[in-house]
């Protein structure tokens, strides 16, 4: 019988506490890692908004293109026109 | 009375059972609605992060293209720039307008790095000294007589610009207000001062 409330008298003091202390642990720790969730998933969203000017670089490429074919056009007349260094 | 021990111990053990298993329940029920939020979370990373991979893909083959078509404009401007420039000047001309680049050298050319480039920016500006090496047209390569002689008339060469105004140089408007009228007769007449006449104040000698 000693025995029986001795036990009943861990369970109370000991077990429940350590139970209950390391399930706040974890709830803790849990919980601190939404709002790191919240913010990743924010400058995901506004980095995916960033890279929507991307698409452009198509026409900057098209673009660079032209200017140098032009550039190569111009080149090619100034060494017709122009004399060669001597 | 040993049966009401029992009891009353059996009854203990059951409260701490209980309060144990409340306590497991309520921190995991927490902390599953915790994951849940965690997850719905990361979901929403996931698909921005898929967004960002779709719409980076093709940056590397357009801004390699990029890169190949200007190294393309380069090497042709460099090469056009020696062949009619000469390697000395043209050195100094690109060190002209960007000081210090004569150390990088042309890309080209791995020579241009050993030149001395000429310090033509400090002589002419950056229009002169672009017309003296483009071209015998322009009056300052009269100064070069190792170009050539020059193709353009100096002396006569504004004759050249009446022809874009064949109509005669343009007048302006006719009813401009008249000048103001000046000297000892003039209507309005104001405070002569001491000093016009008077000798010249001179300084000490240092």
């Amino acid at each position: 019988m000693i025995l029986w409330w001795i036990g009943n008298a861990v369970l109370l003091l000991v077990i429940l506490p350590v139970v209950v202390i390391l399930l706040r642990g974890v709830l803790g720790a849990t919980t601190s890692i939404v709002p790191s969730v919240r913010k990743l998933a924010n400058v995901a969203a506004s980095g995916s908004q960033d890279l929507d000017a991307a698409a452009l670089l198509l026409t900057t490429e098209q673009q660079v293109k032209q200017t140098v074919a032009g550039v190569a056009n111009y080149g090619g007349s100034l060494d017709v026109i122009l004399d060669d260094d001597r | 009375m040993p049966v009401f021990a029992i009891a009353a111990a059996g009854a203990v053990t059951i409260l701490a059972v209980v309060l144990i298993v409340l306590a497991l329940v309520f921190y995991l029920v927490s902390t599953i609605l915790q994951l849940r939020t965690i997850t719905a979370g990361l979901d929403e990373v996931i698909a921005g992060v898929g967004e960002i991979v779709e719409k980076s893909a093709p940056v590397n083959g357009v801004v390699t293209s990029i890169n190949e078509q200007l190294d393309a404009g380069v090497d042709l401007l460099e090469g056009l720039l020696v062949k009619k420039a000469g390697l000395e000047d043209a050195v100094g001309l690109v060190d002209g307008l960007y000081p210090g680049a004569a150390e990088a050298g042309l890309r080209n050319f791995p020579d241009s790095t050993t030149v001395t480039a000429p310090r033509i920016s400090e002589v002419y500006t950056r229009g002169t000294l672009t017309l003296a090496r483009l071209g015998r047209e322009a009056p300052i390569a009269m100064a070069n007589p190792a170009a050539g002689p020059v193709l353009r008339n100096a002396t006569g060469g504004s004759s050249a610009a009446g022809e874009l105004y064949p109509g005669g140089r343009q007048s302006g408007p006719s009813n401009l207000p008249r000048s103001p009228a000046i000297g000892a007769d003039a209507p309005d007449q104001y405070e002569q001062r001491d000093d016009i006449g008077a000798p010249r104040k001179r300084h000490p000698g240092r």
